[in-house]
């Protein structure tokens, strides 16, 4: 009887197969508890050594927001988009969160390379604790948007309810970038090296910090093209939503829920298909 | 001390060939490596480097097979780059191999639970999030919390970081994390060689109780005296290429002949 004989007639599997997509959508499920904790903690254990700890979850993205609105304030002239200072906060806010989830979800294997290489568990949930790590580090600089925004005149309105279906898109969205792009370094190590200058092109082309129908008045091909900027769709709902007054086409919501959808499915086959390349080098 | 009272397994002894539970199918391991330097200039004038950057393939593995079963507990032993590391994690399915293939009967689990954890954390956060890694639930995480501290003999630092441990208290605390599940396949690759001596006792006793149990274990080690003490059988690895398999004492005692003393690991139990 030959080897492989042998481990069929005893019953045996081949070690290490990819299961199917389902099966490995609930193992990876029942591994939620792992994902929370270990973003909760890896997020904690990031700030437990510097003495502002927490505080430093709503000073960073303020002074973000300050130098860059600062900056781009002066260069823009009388180009700047009206209500500068709130369009600016909600911006630089909001993208944040999607930058994050995608330098550190493309980290999320190539980063974690002892892990991958010594437990077996669906690698799945790496880059998607990395984007709940983020999420949770975008809860407190929302809770400033809460106390800051009636300061600069836009008090509370139902309309703000509106960012808990939009957090939940964009949540789902960057997901599946992660998930492409932490496939994506393990083929091609050398993206590591380009990802903050990705992140900083979608920063300055996404109209974090301007508006896209004033700085385009001479263009408006530019204009129509960004009615399908994902980014800028997501920046401009949350605008209205929370100033209100901003006049942006109502199938944004559908536009964006597509890509949402789309690019989680297409991430998440994506990711799956290579999981048996993971840890291999 | 009488080396033969643990390694018989009782089924083994009855002389019926127990379940297979791991098969490997001449196994090959090949790496792809990033070559630099001295060696680049020498690659490029034998024309090894294919094309710019120099790419080296190490064949680690070079048609390994052997078939365990059982309640037995395996020791895998060789030289520095032999290739014990490079099996275990081919074992476990976390390096794919470029030829043949390994069967098992669950998923066998390497003893490295130490990858998860976070060294700014406290050792109790570390113990939910090592567990939570090893797949268990929040409510099992909370039953064997208290059994972890009290087998690692960590409980007064159990609160401080991680960081603030000693490298053979942190070995404790990853071997009592790793070993709390329950593993049908196990695999130990030098976790032994840390920790003080009372420690050493008491994780050997543990892989023979985990062996006990119906469960393989399989234990890398330079230390002869472990695999004396803890393995049935081992197998001798030298280049890829397993050179010997069978009862520990045999293949121990040509190990030991073909090694010259002076290059011998010096790390040895007692």
């Amino acid at each position: 009887m030959s080897l492989p004989e042998l481990a069929a007639a005893s019953g045996l599997h081949r070690v290490g197969a990819r299961p199917p997509l389902r099966q490995y959508l609930v193992e990876a499920w029942r591994r939620k508890d792992f994902i929370f904790t270990m973003a909760k903690f890896r997020l904690r254990a990031g700030l437990e050594r510097s003495r502002l700890g927490v505080v430093w979850l709503v000073l960073q993205p303020a002074l973000n927001a300050l130098i860059y609105g600062l900056i781009f304030g002066i260069l823009q002239g009388d180009k700047r988009p009206p209500d500068y200072a709130a369009h600016v906060v909600i911006g630089v806010f909001l993208f944040q969160f999607f930058a994050g989830s995608f330098t550190q979800g493309a980290r999320s294997i190539t980063g974690n390379q002892a892990l991958v290489q010594s437990l077996a568990f669906p690698r799945l949930t790496l880059p998607v604790a990395e984007v709940i790590e983020q999420f949770m580090s975008l809860l407190p600089s929302l809770g400033l948007l809460v106390v800051i925004l009636p300061v600069m005149g836009h008090w509370p309105t139902w309309h703000w309810l509106l960012m808990i279906p939009l957090l939940v898109l964009f949540t789902l969205f960057n997901t599946g970038i992660a998930l492409i792009a932490a496939r994506l370094t393990v083929h091609l190590r050398d993206l590591t090296q380009l990802l903050p200058f990705i992140s900083r092109i979608l920063f300055y082309t996404s109209g974090v910090l301007f508006d896209v129908n004033r700085i385009f008045d001479q263009a408006p091909w530019a204009v129509v093209l960004y009615d399908f900027h994902p980014l800028y769709q997501v920046l401009q709902m949350a605008r209205d939503a929370m100033m209100g007054g901003h006049d942006y086409n109502h199938l944004y919501w559908l536009y964006f829920s597509i890509w949402a959808v789309v690019t989680l499915v297409f991430g998440l086959l994506f990711f799956w298909v290579a999981e048996e390349r993971y840890g291999r080098d | 001390m009488d080396v033969t009272e643990h390694n018989v397994s009782p089924t083994a002894a009855a002389g019926v060939e127990p379940r297979p539970v791991v098969v490997v199918d001449d196994l090959h391991v090949k790496y792809r490596v990033f070559i630099s330097g001295k060696a680049i200039k020498r690659a490029a004038q034998q024309r090894i480097a294919a094309r710019g950057r120099g790419i080296r393939t190490v064949h680690a593995l070079r048609g390994v097979s052997f078939v365990a079963r059982e309640n037995e507990s395996i020791g895998v032993i060789g030289p520095n780059g032999s290739g014990k590391s490079t099996l275990m994690r081919a074992l476990t399915g976390l390096t794919p191999p470029a030829a043949g293939a390994v069967y098992a009967s669950t998923r066998p689990n390497l003893l490295g639970v130490g990858a998860a954890l976070i060294p700014d954390l406290s050792g109790d956060r570390n113990i939910t999030l090592g567990c939570l890694a090893l797949g268990l639930t929040r409510k099992e995480v909370e039953e064997v919390r208290d059994e972890i501290i009290d087998y690692s003999t960590l409980r007064r630092a159990i609160d401080l970081p991680m960081r603030t441990y000693s490298s053979g208290m942190q070995a404790k605390l990853k071997f009592a994390i790793a070993t709390v599940r329950e593993h049908e396949i196990l695999i130990v690759d030098e976790a032994l060689a840390v920790g003080d001596k009372a420690f050493r006792r008491r994780s050997e006793a543990r892989i023979r109780e985990i062996r006990d149990n119906a469960g393989t274990v399989f234990l890398v080690s330079h230390s002869m005296t472990s695999i004396r003490d803890t393995c049935s059988r081992t197998l001798w690895l030298q280049d890829g290429l397993l050179v010997m398999d069978g009862p520990t004492d045999e293949v121990v005692a040509a190990y030991e002949e073909s090694t010259p003393e002076e290059e011998r690991p010096r790390r040895r139990g007692r």
